[in-house]
């Protein structure tokens, strides 16, 4: 099954040469907890970006509150940097749904307007129900019925990817 | 002894009813969760939607500005629907029945009841008889439970002290009656607290307290000896002059926190106190407003601790 | 009406007998007499055993018929096998004048069920100030007085009321309670109340008024029956009295014996009480004194209490439990945990009670009033509210299943209960 996936750290270095003539002195980045937040952290300084990150948590902007309750040990979300006007980087590991997206755009607004938002994911695996897509994309996988597909890290600090039964 | 009637038959947080009888798990959940919801409360858009569209009645027995105030403002950034209803109630008065209150509010859609009564365990007869989807929140019964109090000191205690497994925590003045007193007394000792103690008179102080797990002082300057914590207690009115306590007065040369009684604690003490103060009875104006109090940031913290539990109960 | 009731387990705990036999009726009486009869009553497998005498239910009549009411509570009684009861003074008003009296003891009798004995108020409408008229209110029927939960606070007129029952030879049946030290208490004062943040009634709130009242029994050699003994030092106290000579006796109710302040679970308003349940000390010595004898009976203290009033906060709700129908398989419970021959857990429900109330029932003897009940001590059945004919259903054994349930019950000679499955 693995031998089917990407390496990730080769599409960290697809994204980042992908990004680095977009990215201008005005640009931040805003990482999704957990495996966002990973992947950003990564991005944020292999391209040298002038602002720190911004690190989010959309347990509270879920849609699923109501079927699945309060999801365990939120993070806090921090963004040390003005969102008004701002042309941002929102980074997630994996693009399915959708819904991650469209939480963290509602909670992004919240705490402002900014100018632009751009996606940045590792990987794509399709199965979209909202209508929301990636500017920038490492790769295209396909994930086999009741498998999720997971950004691990290692000890080291190496990212991979993981398919891994759901739950 | 019936299932605690706190939790659902998934062992989660279906009602809030007091710390005693908490898993743990639960209380450290409650503080984890706490924490983000502290972010919220600092920036500029101050709600988040997950309680859209689900209405959050305080049911207030006994009167209160404050926690219902708090209570109301949590339930909003939560951006819930906030209905407050003061009901007066008067021993004699053969008014609506508790449960009818209730079932008549059921009728209107609630999820969250936020529930004040000045007889203990008020709030589990109401628990009892709640539809499945209704939450209780005990915003505080008689001299029984504050919970999201307790939950909120512990929560500020967290936050400056960090572990609580080698803390030394003294609550001091009237625990006798302070529901406060004692929902923080089982929070401290379910998370490991090696050493809470209980500072008063003895006519302060209720029967069988050490079966809590508390030590008990009647001198002060020797409770206070090498504490990390100091919570100070509010005195109300009526017990001052009378057969529990002779005056006002009095009590604070014993039982009062000023600097030099502060001083005998560790020198990186912080000083608590749940609100509203009686300055000059529990506590002087120097202490209360001086480096050591936390008193301000626990009206804060209670807020997001309050959130915290809303939102968990609410999702269950 | 000549009744024979064959073949069943004859227990009469006043001589010890305990054989199956044949108990013989006529006239409203037992009888040795083994001749023909008109109705026979078919005992196999049964107890028969001398008709309960519980000395505290409530009837709640007159000025309580919202909660039950005479008829109710008169077939609960029989239904529970209960031929003989005195009803404390706490109606509304309270039984403090003879018309009052002389109309419940005519209710009663005409209901033709259990016998009434009523105690009458001590004090007029119970405010513990000024005497009631003692001398007219027994020829109205009262077999004592007292003041039910409302204990005396003025010492002084504590004094003089029982000189004065004393001149007439009258008893009084008081609960001792410091109404002082009792404070705004509802639990016992310990560590379970002081979980629950319930405001607690200390045990010396029992034993200090026990002790000033023993004073007094003292210095007046009035006869005082202590009712609803809580603490295990009052227990005590009794023994040292008893031993000295005093003219003193005292009850238990049933509840007390089995349950304890652990039992309020999560502020279960069934075990609200007066006095309230103790502690797991107090209720073992309330049940080793009954055993031995120094508390001298158990009782129902039957309170029958609506709905309503059971749920509010624990603070707020009645106090009492319905027990009339419950007195019996609760009291054989008692006797099989601390393994007492029959007649012995009978006796603190029939005789003793008897020689406490002073009549002829709660024995098995010729000449002695025909009170019998016919149970089956093996019988299991829930406490369901259905189960109760009592308009009280709470008790803090709904749910349970007890063993002992009651066939038929006899009074003065004629069955004035019956089971449906007692009809062999």
């Amino acid at each position: 099954m693995t031998s089917k996936l990407p390496d990730a750290e080769a599409l960290l270095s697809k994204l980042v040469a992908q990004l680095k003539p977009q990215v201008t002195p005005a640009t931040a980045m805003i990482g999704l907890h957990t495996g966002g937040a990973w992947l950003a952290e990564r991005l944020h300084s292999m391209l040298r970006l002038k602002d720190p990150i911004g690190l989010m948590d959309i347990a509270f902007y879920r849609d699923d509150y109501s079927k699945q309750g309060l999801k365990h040990d939120p993070k806090r979300t921090r963004i040390p940097f003005e969102v008004e006007g701002r042309d941002l980087l929102l980074v997630d590991d994996v693009l399915y749904t959708g819904r991650t997206v469209r939480a963290a755009m509602n909670e992004l607004f919240d705490y402002g307007r900014p100018k632009s938002i751009a996606l940045v994911v590792l990987a794509d695996r399709g199965g979209r129900q909202l209508p929301i897509c990636a500017q920038h994309c490492g790769a295209e996988v396909e994930v086999p019925e009741g498998m999720r597909l997971r950004l691990k890290r290692a000890e080291n600090g190496k990212l991979s990817l993981e398919l891994e039964r759901a739950a | 002894m019936p299932r605690n009637p706190q939790l659902n038959a998934n062992g989660e947080l279906q009602h809030l009813l007091s710390i005693e009888g908490l898993p743990r798990e639960i209380i450290t959940q409650i503080l984890d969760t706490a924490e983000p919801f502290a972010g919220v409360t600092e920036r500029e858009v101050k709600k988040v939607p997950l309680l859209r569209g689900k209405s959050v009645f305080n049911l207030f027995f006994e009167a209160s500005t404050r926690t219902r105030t708090t209570f109301e403002i949590a339930a909003k950034r939560l951006s819930a629907d906030v209905i407050n209803l003061n009901v007066a109630v008067s021993s004699q008065s053969k008014g609506e029945s508790l449960l009818d209150t209730v079932a008549n509010l059921s009728a209107m859609q609630a999820d969250v009841f936020v529930v004040r009564h000045g007889s203990s365990g008020a709030p589990y007869l109401i628990a009892r008889h709640v539809k499945a989807h209704e939450h209780v929140i005990n915003a505080g019964d008689g001299r029984h439970a504050h919970p999201t109090q307790g939950l909120l000191d512990l929560y500020t205690i967290r936050h400056y002290k960090k572990d609580f497994t080698r803390l030394t925590v003294a609550i001091v003045g009237d625990v006798l009656h302070s529901r406060v007193a004692r929902s923080l007394i089982h929070g401290l000792t379910t998370l490991g607290a090696p050493e809470v103690r209980v500072i008063g008179p003895q006519t302060l102080l209720p029967a069988g307290v050490e079966a809590l797990g508390v030590r008990v002082f009647h001198d002060m300057r020797a409770g206070l000896k090498d504490c990390d914590v100091v919570v100070m207690l509010r005195l109300q009115n009526e017990r001052m002059n009378g057969p529990l306590l002779p005056s006002a007065q009095e009590f604070f040369k014993h039982y009062g926190l000023t600097a030099d009684k502060l001083a005998l604690a560790r020198p990186d003490a912080i000083v608590m106190h749940p609100g509203p103060m009686n300055r000059g009875v529990e506590i002087d104006s120097p202490v209360a407003d001086g480096p050591h109090s936390v008193i301000l940031p626990q009206v804060t913290f209670g807020i997001a601790v309050r959130m915290a539990v809303m939102s968990i109960v609410a999702g269950n | 009406m000549r009744l024979l009731i064959q073949g069943g387990r004859v227990v009469d705990p006043a001589s010890g007998r305990d054989a199956v036999g044949d108990v013989f009726v006529a006239d409203g009486k037992i009888s040795a007499d083994n001749g023909k009869a008109d109705q026979v009553i078919d005992a196999k497998g049964l107890v028969v055993a001398p008709g309960l005498i519980d000395l505290s239910a409530r009837l709640r009549e007159p000025g309580y018929e919202y909660k039950a009411t005479l008829e109710s509570e008169m077939d609960a009684a029989v239904a529970g096998g209960v031929t003989s009861l005195a009803c404390p003074p706490d109606t509304d008003p309270p039984l403090d004048e003879p018309g009052l009296v002389d109309m419940l003891r005519r209710r009663a009798k005409a209901l033709t069920r259990a016998r009434v004995y009523p105690v009458g108020a001590l004090t007029v409408k119970l405010a513990g100030e000024r005497l009631t008229e003692m001398a007219e209110l027994a020829e109205a029927g009262c077999v004592a007085f007292s003041q039910a939960n409302v204990p005396i606070t003025d010492t002084q007129v504590l004094w003089r009321a029982m000189q004065y029952a004393a001149t007439f030879g009258y008893p009084l049946w008081l609960r001792a309670e410091d109404r002082w030290l009792a404070g705004d208490g509802v639990a016992h004062d310990g560590e379970i109340a002081t979980r629950l943040g319930l405001p607690g009634i200390p045990p010396f709130a029992e034993t200090i008024a026990l002790g000033s009242a023993l004073q007094l029994v003292r210095a007046t050699g009035t006869r005082v029956h202590f009712c609803r003994l809580s603490t295990a030092v009052a227990v005590e106290m009794i023994r040292a009295a008893k031993k000295e000579g005093l003219p003193v006796s005292c009850d238990v109710g049933i509840h007390h014996v089995h349950l304890s302040e652990l039992d309020l679970g999560y502020y279960d308003a069934h075990c609200r009480f007066e006095p309230p349940l103790r502690s797991q000390r107090d209720s073992e010595a309330l049940a080793a004194g009954l055993a031995d004898g120094t508390i001298d009976c158990a009782v129902s203290d039957h309170t029958p209490v609506d709905e309503d009033q059971k749920q509010l906060p624990f603070a707020e709700a009645e106090p009492g439990a319905t027990g009339l129908e419950l007195l019996l398989p609760l009291a054989l419970k008692w006797g099989a945990l601390r393994k007492l021959p029959l007649a012995t857990t009978l006796a603190r429900v029939t005789s003793d009670a008897a020689r406490i109330l002073g009549v002829t029932s709660g024995r098995i003897a010729p000449g002695a009033p025909a009170d019998l009940v016919l149970f089956d001590p093996e019988q299991h059945w829930r406490v369901v509210p259905g189960a109760l004919k009592s308009q009280g259903k709470n008790t803090p054994f709904l749910g349970y299943e007890l063993a002992g349930r009651v066939h038929t019950t006899i009074v003065a000679g004629s069955v004035v209960f019956q089971s449906p499955r007692g009809q062999r």
